[in-house]
């Protein structure tokens, strides 16, 4: 028995996935950009002089890195509204739990790059009269980003891809469409095989310019 | 009688309860050149980073050109120096530190590394800082070095952009520690040569170093560090020639021991 692949069904859908791709990347970029600033503040707050505020950012971390973001996207969804008196959209729940959840990730990618430059680095930045925040912004983060760039690349299409989890509170993006073809039209082989083949063509030209920002910036080697 | 370009005086760190020195006075005029020597781990570094606040000092008094550095507080109690962070970065700017490492920063290249204090903390217009860090490169014999970057030099021409890039905020005094001990031994003369045509212009310095023939010829004084102070100083001849206490005889003889 040979199985015949019917991709027509899928395609004859274009409308529904090219809502679901405007929906994964509005939720992607949303997420990339939240995500990997909220990091770098934590990231920096784990090194912080005041310990409570070293206290806070661990715990943050801790507690966002170890619950399933699937988890806290249902949270923010069912039990936010519980307990504050907001609306919690689809969109909303699932930018919560994927940002915070990326937060906790990259903080940690940022906490190592920020520890990996040599204290030599600032006392000279600090030696000519830089002040704290000038050597930060001149001397350690351009180092520290060089370092992590490879991490926080893959990071990056992490979040993407745990875009696709906001389907659990069906927020309209690619897999939330792909399960609603496959449901109409009883083709799930097709419809996920698509929806993995679209995250593909998607995710590889963002590869693709971190690898030539990473060349450009090896230039000093 | 000249104003001191910098004044210690009673000058203490500590590292926990670990007293790394105490007491320290010194009076530095201008065109002093002090030779800092003293055992591994004595503290001359440290002193050295006391100086241009990379430590804070937990006692005592600096003034740079006859002015506190700091505020004293407390009228009840032992008064304390407490330090405001804009004034020591201006401070800073008056004061050039050049390290054992060179801490070059890698990402910039030669000529980038001595603009940067001049474009960032001086705000000069990007043609100004750049011709200007072209003749700290040029006075260092690295002109031909602009657009290299640190990973495509060797050891000595690293250290003389270093000390490029702490000429180009033209400080009052020049801090040196330990500038070549981390060179190759063919490679200690350019930098040394670097150092002695600075010190021929005049310039106020205070050098921490191993060298101690180097240490003689161009030092105005030599300031001994053990014991947690200033053990012994005087002028080179005194120091290393006819030193009167045993640390310091004891140094002198095995600095020399295979001296010919
Ligand atoms: N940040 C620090 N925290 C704790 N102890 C320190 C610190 N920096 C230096 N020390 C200690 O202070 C002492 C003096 O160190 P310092 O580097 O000033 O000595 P040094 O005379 O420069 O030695 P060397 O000739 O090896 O460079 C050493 O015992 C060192 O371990
Ligand atoms: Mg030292």
């Amino acid at each position: 028995m040979t199985y015949r692949w019917n991709f027509a069904s899928v395609f004859d859908n274009w409308q529904a996935l090219a809502m679901g791709l405007a929906g994964t990347l509005k939720l992607s970029i949303v997420c990339l950009i939240l995500g990997l600033s909220l990091g770098l503040l934590v990231g920096f707050g784990r090194r912080a002089r005041r310990a409570p505020i070293r206290w806070l950012s661990t715990a943050f971390v801790e507690f966002f890195r170890n619950t399933p973001v699937l988890i806290q996207i249902l949270w923010f969804y069912f039990a936010l509204p519980m307990i504050a008196p907001i609306e919690v959209s689809p969109f909303l729940a699932a930018v919560l739990g994927i940002t915070l959840n990326a937060a906790a990730y990259s903080s940690e990618i940022y906490r190592g790059g920020i520890q990996s430059i040599e204290p030599g680095q600032t006392e000279a930045a600090r030696a000519i009269g830089m002040s704290g925040l000038q050597t930060l912004r001149r001397i350690v983060i351009p180092q520290a980003v060089r370092r992590i760039l490879p991490a926080l690349t893959n990071r990056g299409i992490e979040i993407v891809k745990t875009s696709t989890l906001a389907s659990v509170v069906a927020y309209v993006e690619l897999m939330q469409q792909g399960k609603l073809i496959a449901s109409l039209n009883f083709n799930p082989i097709e419809a996920y095989t698509v929806v993995g083949v679209m995250f593909m063509l998607l995710l590889y030209p963002f590869v693709r310019a971190t690898y030539a920002i990473e060349r450009r910036l090896a230039r000093s080697d | 009688m000249k104003v001191p370009v910098l004044r210690l005086s009673g000058l203490g760190k500590r590292f926990g309860s670990n007293t790394i020195f105490s007491g320290v006075d010194l009076d530095v005029l201008p065109g002093d050149r002090i030779a800092i020597l003293g055992a591994s781990g004595s503290g001359k570094s440290t002193l050295l980073r006391c100086i241009n606040f990379l430590e804070h000092p937990d006692e005592g008094r600096i003034e740079v050109g006859g002015q506190l550095i700091g505020h004293v507080t407390g009228p009840n109690g032992p008064a304390v120096v407490r330090y405001d962070e804009r004034e020591l970065n201006q401070l800073r700017q008056r004061i050039g530190m050049v390290f054992q490492q060179f801490n070059l920063f890698p990402h910039m290249t030669a000529i980038a590394n001595v603009m940067e204090g001049l474009v960032t903390v001086r705000r000069l217009a990007k043609p100004e800082a750049r011709s200007k860090a072209l003749e700290q490169l040029s006075r260092v014999g690295l002109a031909d070095k602009a657009d290299a970057y640190p990973a495509h030099l060797s050891g000595g021409q690293k250290q003389r952009v270093a000390i490029a890039r702490a000429l180009a905020m033209e400080p009052e005094i020049l801090l040196f520690d330990e500038p070549t001990s981390s060179l190759d031994p063919a490679l200690v003369g350019e930098v040394l040569g670097v150092i002695e045509a600075l010190a021929n212009e005049g310039r106020t310095m205070l050098l921490v170093t191993h060298e101690i023939g180097f240490a003689y010829h161009m030092a105005t004084r030599v300031v001994f560090i053990a014991n947690g102070g200033i053990y012994e100083s005087g002028t080179p001849d005194e120091v290393l020639k006819s030193p009167k206490r045993a640390l310091t005889q004891q140094f002198v003889a095995d600095h020399r021991r295979f001296q010919f």
